[in-house]
C-alpha cells in the first residue's frame, strides 16, 4: 500500500458539513439516468453482447433490463396525485365489518373482534352486544371443521404454536389475568417476537393501562416489545405513559424530544424545543437541549436578517460569495463557521457575532480557532488569520501562539491555497524540527528546508534536496552558496 | 498468491436451488390472482429480487424458463407458446415509496418487507381507491413473512378483508458460491437496539429449510442470547415436523451460531482486505456494487456483480490491500502478452485465437480495468483522509497504548467535522476497547459531537448506550459487578425493578483480557508479511485476529466450549453458549469439513476472508448466513437517529 502522505485531509473542504455545498438535488432523476446509462454502456465497453458467464446480463443488457431498471421507467411515466393523508385519516371510522370477509382465511378480527374503530378501547357491554363479529362464535352453528379452530380447548402453549405458524386462533377465552398473563408466559419462551406482539396487542386491548403496565413492568422481554411496537405505530402518547408508569424519566424525556424532528416549519419546532427544555434530562442533557432551542432560536434571527441582506445585494460579501444554503438547523460548528464567514467583525453584541456564539455556547478555544481559520483562509483574509495566532504580553511585544498546534495551522492553510511566504512563516513557527522538515518538503517551502538543513549541519539531506528543486532556481543558488561556505561544520 | 483451496477441501452444496424456490414459490403467489395486475415492490426488495428473477418472468408468469445450471437469473423467457400463462401476467412495476401513484390496473399486487409504514402506504391507497368508488383487488406479499403488527394496521385503517395477504417465505439469497444472506440489515437494530425479538422465528425457518434441502447437521455449536433462542425454536420447528429429515445424509458437517454483539469490535474496525475496503468505500449491496465514473474512467457508472464468478475480483478479494495492487499489474502485463501473440499469427490461427480466446481475454480485460480503477479510486481517497493515521489509531485502540492520543485523535475528527459516522465509529471502539469512557471525556466528547454535527444526536448517543456500543465507566466498577450478581439471583421480575435488564446492565466488554486470553493481537518479531499470512489477523494488517473468527476456531479445534469457560464469563455469555446437534454417526467425513456458520446481526467481509484463509489452512470450507452484510457504517447508521 502506498503509505506516502502526500495529500492531508481536506479539512473543511471533504467535510460533510463544509461550509455551503449541499447539493441536495433530488437523485431519482440522475439515478434513473444512471441506471439507463449503466444499461447502455456496457454493451459497448465490452462490445459483445452474446451472453457473459456472469449474472451481469440481468443488469444490462436485457432489453427489458432489471426489475429496478423498470420500475425507474414506470415511475418516469405516472403523474401526481396530491391526495392528503389527513384526508384519508378521516374516513378510518368506516367499519370493515361491512365488508365482505374471507371466513376461511384465518383472520385477526376473528381474536380482536368487535374492534371497529381506531383506538377504542371495547369494553364489557360491547363484547356482549350482538356484534358481526360475533358470528365467528361456535354456538352460532358453523361447520365442525371450522369449530376447532374457534375452539377454546387450545391450551397457551397450542394457542401460541399456532399463532407461530399464523393458524388461526381466537385468543378471546383468555379472560382471567391469570390466563392471559400465561399466554404471554409461553409466547415469551417461545422466543417468537412476531406472537410475543400479537399477544400484547390483546393485552393491550383487554387490560386496562395501569394493570398492562404492572404486569409487563415485572416481565422485560414483553416490556420491550410493547414499546418497540408503540414507537413503531405511533402511539406516543401510551409509550409517553408507560415511560411515565416505569418512572424511566430520561427516556420518557428523549422521547418527547424525538418528536421535534418531525416538524418542519422552524418557527414551531423552536416552540416545541422549548417544552422540551423543562423535561426530565439528565443534568448534561439538559444544558444540551437548552443550547439546541438557543442556537435554533438565534438561527432564525440570522437567517432571516442575511435573507434580507443577500436580496438587497448591497452587502458585498453576499454579493461575492452567495450563501448556498440555509444556516437553520445546522449544527453550531457549522454556524460558527458561517458566522466566521459572513460576520467576522461584527461587534459582540450582535447575535451573528462570533464572538457572541464563542461565549453563548462556551466553545472552546481550540474548536473556535480551528473554525475562525478555516473561515478566514477560505476567503484568504491572511490578515485575519495572522492576527488570529498573534498575542501580546503585557510589555507589548507580540508573539505567535496556536491552541491547535502550528502544524494544524499549516494544513489548513494549504488547503485553502496560501501562498508560499504565509505557508512559510508558519511552517516557520513548527517547533518540533522533524516535523517542520516534513511539513515544509510537503508544501515546498524551500526556503525553510534550506535553513533548516544547514541549521542542522545536515549536508547530505541537503545534497539531497538539491536535486529536487528545479536546476538553475534561487533555491539551488542558495543550496549551493551554503554547501560552499566554510563558516559551517558540517556532521555529514 | 490467490486463495487456493487444498485439494481435499470437501466441495460446496448447491445453493442455485434455493433462488429456484424463491422464485418459483413467488410466481406461484403470483398467480393466485389471475390476471393482470400492477405490482408494487418495496426499494428493499428490489435488489434481492433481480438476484432471482428478471422482469420478463414476472410479466409471463410461469414459463418453462429454462434454467442454465449456474446463472439462475439470466433466463430466457419463451415466447407466447403458453397461452394459460398470459392471465399471470405483471403489467406494471411500482417502486413503493412516499407517493401517490396513479395506476389503471383493475388488480394491485404489493410485494413489501412487513412493516408498518408499509401498511399505512396500502391503506392510504385503497382508502383513496374507496372514496372514489373504484373497487379493485388487492393483494400484499409479505417477505419473508408477515407480522400479527401489519395486520392490526390494515385492520384498524378499515380494509382488512379488501387486501387478502400472502407470505414470501423468501430468506435465503445466494449472493455466492459461499454466501446466503437473509438481506435483513434491520435484524440489527430491532435485537440488538428494540430487544424485539420478531426475526427469530425467520432464522429458525431459515435454518429449518437449510436442513431440509441439505441435510441434519450432526454438530452445532452457538454463542449468544438470540443464537440460543434461534436454536430453540428451530429445534422445535424440526420436532414439530418430525421426519423431513429423517434419512438424510448430512451435507455439512457443523453449524455455528454467533450473535453480532459477541464481537463488535471485529465489525468496528476499519476493512483492509480487498473486498471488505471495496464495501467500506463504494458500498456493496446485495453482492454487486456501483463503481462511478471515477472508476470506470468514463463518464459513467458500472454496476458489477461482485462474486466468484468474477476471475479477477475472485483471485483478489481476500488479499491485504497491499498485495492487491502488485498482482493486478501481473495480470496486466499476462494479459499484454497474450494479446500479443497475435503478431505473427497466420489466418488459420488468427481465426482460432479470434473465436475461442478474444471473448475471454476481452472479459478479463474489462475486469481488470474495473478494478484497476477501483484501486485507484480508494488510494485516492485513503490518502485524502489519511488512512494511515487512522489505521494506527485503530491499532493503538485494539492493542490499548497511548489511550490519550487516540482520544484527542477523536476530539480532533469531531472539532473539524470530519464524517460524523467515523466519529463515532472511533469512539465506539475506544468505548468497547476500554470498558467504557472514563467519565469526563465521555461529557467532552459527547457536547463536542453534538457541536460538531447537531444537537439531536443525543439521541443517537442514547442509543449507543442502550446497545452497550458507547459507554461511560461507572463511577467504581464494584457496582455493575453487584448489579449483575443481584440479577442473577433474583428472577427477570426483580432486576426489572432495578433498572432495565437488557439495557443498563453495564455488561463490561473485557476486552482487553480477552484479547490476552485468546491471544487476539499477535506478537510479531520483525514485519508481518502480509503476502505469505500465517493467521487471521492479516485481514487486519497483522495487528489484530478477529475476534469472532478466533471464537469459531477454538471451539471446532474443540468440538465444544470446554477449556473456554473463562472466556465466555468475559464474553458474559457463560450461560448463552451451548452445544448440540443430531449426533449422526454416518455422517460423510467429507461433510464435517464443511462448517455452516451464522452470523446473527451481520458480519463484515473481512470475517469472511479471515475464515476462508482458516479454512485453506486446515482443508475446512466455511458457508456463511448472515442477516446481512455489515460494517463499521452500517452498525452506525443503524444506531443513529438522524438519517444521513
Amino acid at each position: 500500500m502506498n503509505r506516502t502522505k502526500v495529500d492531508e485531509e481536506e479539512y473543511w473542504n471533504s467535510s460533510k458539513f463544509k461550509a455551503f455545498t449541499f447539493d441536495d438535488e433530488d437523485d431519482e432523476l440522475s439515478q434513473l439516468k444512471e441506471s439507463k446509462r449503466a444499461v447502455n454502456s456496457l454493451r459497448d465497453f465490452v462490445d459483445d453482447d452474446d451472453d457473459d458467464d456472469l449474472e451481469r446480463v440481468s443488469w444490462t443488457g436485457e432489453p427489458v433490463g432489471s426489475i429496478s431498471w423498470s420500475i425507474k421507467e414506470t415511475a418516469g411515466s405516472s403523474g401526481s396525485n396530491h391526495e392528503g393523508r389527513e384526508q384519508l385519516k378521516s374516513r378510518n371510522s368506516f367499519s370493515y365489518a361491512q365488508l365482505p370477509k374471507p371466513p376461511s382465511t384465518y383472520s385477526l378480527s376473528s381474536f380482536f373482534k368487535g374492534r371497529t374503530r381506531l383506538g377504542s378501547f371495547q369494553s364489557l357491554s360491547d363484547a356482549l352486544t350482538d356484534t358481526p363479529a360475533k358470528s365467528y362464535a361456535p354456538e352460532l352453528g358453523r361447520p365442525k371443521g371450522e369449530f376447532r379452530d374457534y375452539s377454546n380447548d387450545w391450551s397457551p402453549s397450542d394457542t401460541v404454536r399456532r399463532l407461530r405458524k399464523g393458524k388461526v386462533c381466537s385468543l378471546e377465552r383468555f379472560r382471567s389475568l391469570q390466563d392471559k398473563l400465561l399466554l404471554l408466559e409461553e409466547a415469551v419462551s417461545m422466543h417468537d417476537g412476531n406472537v410475543i406482539t400479537a399477544v400484547l396487542i390483546f393485552l393491550k386491548r383487554t387490560l386496562s393501562k395501569e394493570v398492562l403496565f404492572r404486569e409487563l413492568e415485572v416481565r422485560q422481554v414483553a416490556l420491550r416489545h410493547l414499546i418497540h411496537f408503540l414507537k413503531e405505530i405511533g402511539d406516543q402518547k401510551l409509550l409517553l405513559d408507560l415511560f411515565r408508569f416505569l418512572d424511566r424519566t430520561e427516556e420518557l424525556a428523549l422521547s418527547h424530544y424525538r418528536e421535534h424532528l418531525s416538524i418542519q416549519d422552524p418557527e414551531k419546532r423552536k416552540e416545541f424545543l422549548k417544552t422540551c427544555i423543562g423535561l426530565p434530562f439528565s443534568v448534561e442533557d439538559a444544558a444540551h437541549i437548552q443550547d439546541h432551542y438557543t442556537l435554533l432560536e438565534r438561527q432564525i434571527i440570522i437567517e432571516a436578517n442575511d435573507r434580507h441582506l443577500e436580496s438587497a445585494g448591497q452587502t458585498e460579501i453576499f454579493r461575492k460569495h452567495p450563501r448556498k444554503a440555509s444556516i437553520l438547523n445546522m449544527p453550531l460548528v457549522t454556524t460558527l463557521f458561517y458566522s466566521c464567514f459572513y460576520h467576522y467583525t461584527e461587534p459582540e453584541g450582535t447575535f451573528s457575532s462570533p464572538v457572541n456564539l464563542k461565549k453563548t455556547f462556551k466553545i472552546p478555544d481550540k474548536q473556535y480557532v480551528l473554525t475562525a481559520l478555516a473561515a478566514r483562509a477560505k476567503l484568504r483574509a491572511w490578515h485575519d488569520v495572522d492576527a488570529l495566532f498573534t498575542t501580546k504580553n503585557w510589555l507589548g511585544y507580540t508573539k505567535k501562539r496556536a491552541p491547535i498546534g502550528f502544524h494544524r495551522v499549516v494544513e489548513i492553510l494549504y488547503k485553502n491555497n496560501a501562498p508560499v511566504q504565509i505557508l512559510q512563516e508558519y511552517v516557520n513557527l513548527v517547533e518540533d524540527v522533524d516535523t517542520k522538515l516534513n511539513l515544509a518538503t510537503k508544501f515546498k517551502c524551500h526556503d525553510v528546508v534550506i535553513d533548516t538543513c544547514r541549521d542542522l549541519k545536515d549536508r547530505q539531506q541537503l545534497l539531497a534536496y538539491r536535486s529536487k528543486v528545479d536546476k538553475g532556481s534561487a533555491e539551488e543558488e542558495k543550496i549551493d552558496a551554503i554547501l560552499s561556505s566554510t563558516q559551517i561544520r558540517w556532521k555529514n | 498468491m490467490a486463495f487456493h483451496h487444498r485439494p481435499d477441501a470437501p466441495e460446496l452444496p448447491d445453493f442455485s436451488m434455493l433462488k429456484r424456490l424463491a422464485r418459483d414459490q413467488l410466481i406461484y403467489l403470483l398467480e393466485q390472482l389471475p390476471g393482470k395486475k400492477d405490482l408494487f415492490i418495496e426499494a428493499d426488495l428490489m435488489s434481492p429480487l433481480d438476484r432471482i428473477a428478471s422482469v420478463s418472468i414476472l410479466k409471463r408468469g410461469r414459463e418453462r424458463h429454462r434454467e442454465k445450471h449456474q446463472s439462475a437469473a439470466s433466463c430466457t423467457p419463451c415466447t407466447g407458446d403458453m397461452p394459460a400463462s398470459k392471465q399471470h401476467e405483471v403489467d406494471k412495476l411500482y417502486k413503493v415509496e412516499n407517493k401517490p401513484v396513479l395506476s389503471s390496473s383493475e388488480q394491485l399486487c404489493f410485494l413489501v418487507r412487513p412493516r408498518i409504514k408499509n401498511m399505512r402506504y396500502i391503506a392510504n391507497l385503497v382508502n383513496a381507491d374507496k372514496l372514489a368508488g373504484r373497487t379493485r383487488k388487492y393483494k400484499v406479499i409479505f417477505s419473508p413473512q408477515k407480522f400479527y403488527a401489519c395486520e392490526m394496521v390494515l385492520e384498524e385503517e378499515g380494509i382488512y378483508g379488501d387486501v387478502s395477504c400472502d407470505e414470501w417465505a423468501f430468506s435465503l439469497l445466494p449472493l455466492d458460491v459461499d454466501l446466503l444472506s437473509m438481506e435483513l440489515p434491520e435484524f440489527f437494530r430491532d435485537y440488538f437496539l428494540e430487544g424485539d425479538q420478531r426475526w427469530i422465528n425467520t432464522v429458525a425457518q431459515a435454518l429449518h429449510l437449510l436442513s431440509t434441502l441439505y441435510g441434519p447437521f450432526p454438530n452445532c455449536y452457538g454463542i449468544g442470547r438470540c443464537a440460543k433462542m434461534s436454536h430453540e425454536l428451530w429445534r422445535n420447528l424440526e420436532e414439530e415436523e418430525d421426519g423431513e429429515t429423517k434419512g438424510r445424509k448430512p451435507e455439512i458437517g457443523h453449524i455455528f451460531l454467533l450473535d453480532r454483539d459477541v464481537d463488535f469490535v471485529t465489525a468496528l474496525c476499519s476493512q483492509v482486505v480487498y473486498e471488505g475496503l471495496v464495501d467500506d468505500t463504494f458500498r456493496i449491496k446485495c453482492g454487486s456494487v456501483d463503481f462511478g465514473p471515477e472508476v470506470t474512467s468514463s463518464d459513467r457508472s458500472l454496476k458489477v456483480l461482485l462474486n466468484a464468478d468474477d476471475k479477477v475480483f475472485h483471485e483478489i478479494r481476500n488479499e491485504h490491500f497491499s498485495n492487491v495492487f502488485g498482482f493486478l499489474s501481473q495480470k496486466a502485463r499476462n494479459l499484454q502478452a497474450q494479446y500479443d501473440r497475435r503478431r505473427g499469427m497466420d489466418i488459420k490461427q488468427m481465426k482460432n485465437f479470434v473465436s475461442q480466446e478474444l471473448k475471454g481475454l476481452k472479459q478479463e480485460h474489462r475486469l481488470l480495468s474495473l478494478h484497476i480503477g477501483a484501486c485507484e479510486s480508494i488510494m485516492k481517497k485513503k490518502t485524502k483522509q489519511n488512512f494511515q493515521e487512522l489505521i494506527k489509531t485503530e491499532h493503538a485502540l485494539l492493542e490499548g497504548f497511548s489511550i490519550r492520543d487516540s482520544t484527542s485523535y477523536i476530539e480532533e475528527h469531531i472539532d473539524r467535522q470530519v464524517s460524523p459516522i467515523e466519529s463515532l465509529r472511533l469512539m465506539c471502539l475506544l468505548s468497547i476497547t476500554e470498558n467504557g469512557l472514563i467519565p469526563k471525556d465521555y461529557r467532552s466528547l459527547k457536547t463536542q459531537y453534538l457541536q460538531s454535527y447537531g444537537s439531536e444526536h443525543l439521541l443517537t448517543f442514547s442509543n449507543l448506550r442502550r446497545a452497550g456500543l458507547l459507554t461511560e465507566q461507572a463511577p467504581g466498577d464494584t457496582l455493575t459487578a453487584v448489579e449483575s450478581k443481584v440479577s442473577k439471583l433474583v428472577t427477570d421480575k426483580a432486576a426489572g425493578k432495578i433498572t432495565d435488564a437488557f439495557s443498563s446492565l453495564a455488561k463490561r466488554s473485557n476486552f482487553r483480557a480477552i484479547s490476552k486470553k485468546l491471544n487476539l493481537i499477535p506478537r510479531v518479531d520483525g514485519e508481518y508479511d502480509l503476502k505469505v499470512p500465517r493467521d487471521m489477523a492479516y485481514v487486519f494488517s497483522g495487528a489484530y485476529v478477529p475476534l469472532s473468527c478466533r471464537v469459531i476456531e477454538q471451539v471446532l479445534e474443540r468440538r465444544s466450549w470446554q477449556g473456554l469457560e473463562e472466556v465466555l464469563r468475559l464474553l458474559n455469555c457463560s450461560e448463552l453458549a451451548f452445544t448440540g446437534g443430531t449426533k449422526d454417526d454416518k455422517a460423510p467425513s467429507e461433510s464435517l469439513r464443511l462448517i455452516l456458520v451464522v452470523f446473527l446481526g451481520g458480519c463484515t467481509f473481512s470475517e469472511i476472508s479471515a475464515l476462508r484463509f482458516l479454512g485453506r489452512e486446515k482443508g475446512f470450507r466455511f458457508i456463511f448466513l448472515t442477516t446481512a452484510i455489515t460494517n463499521s457504517a452500517r452498525l452506525m447508521e443503524a444506531m443513529s437517529e438522524v438519517k444521513a
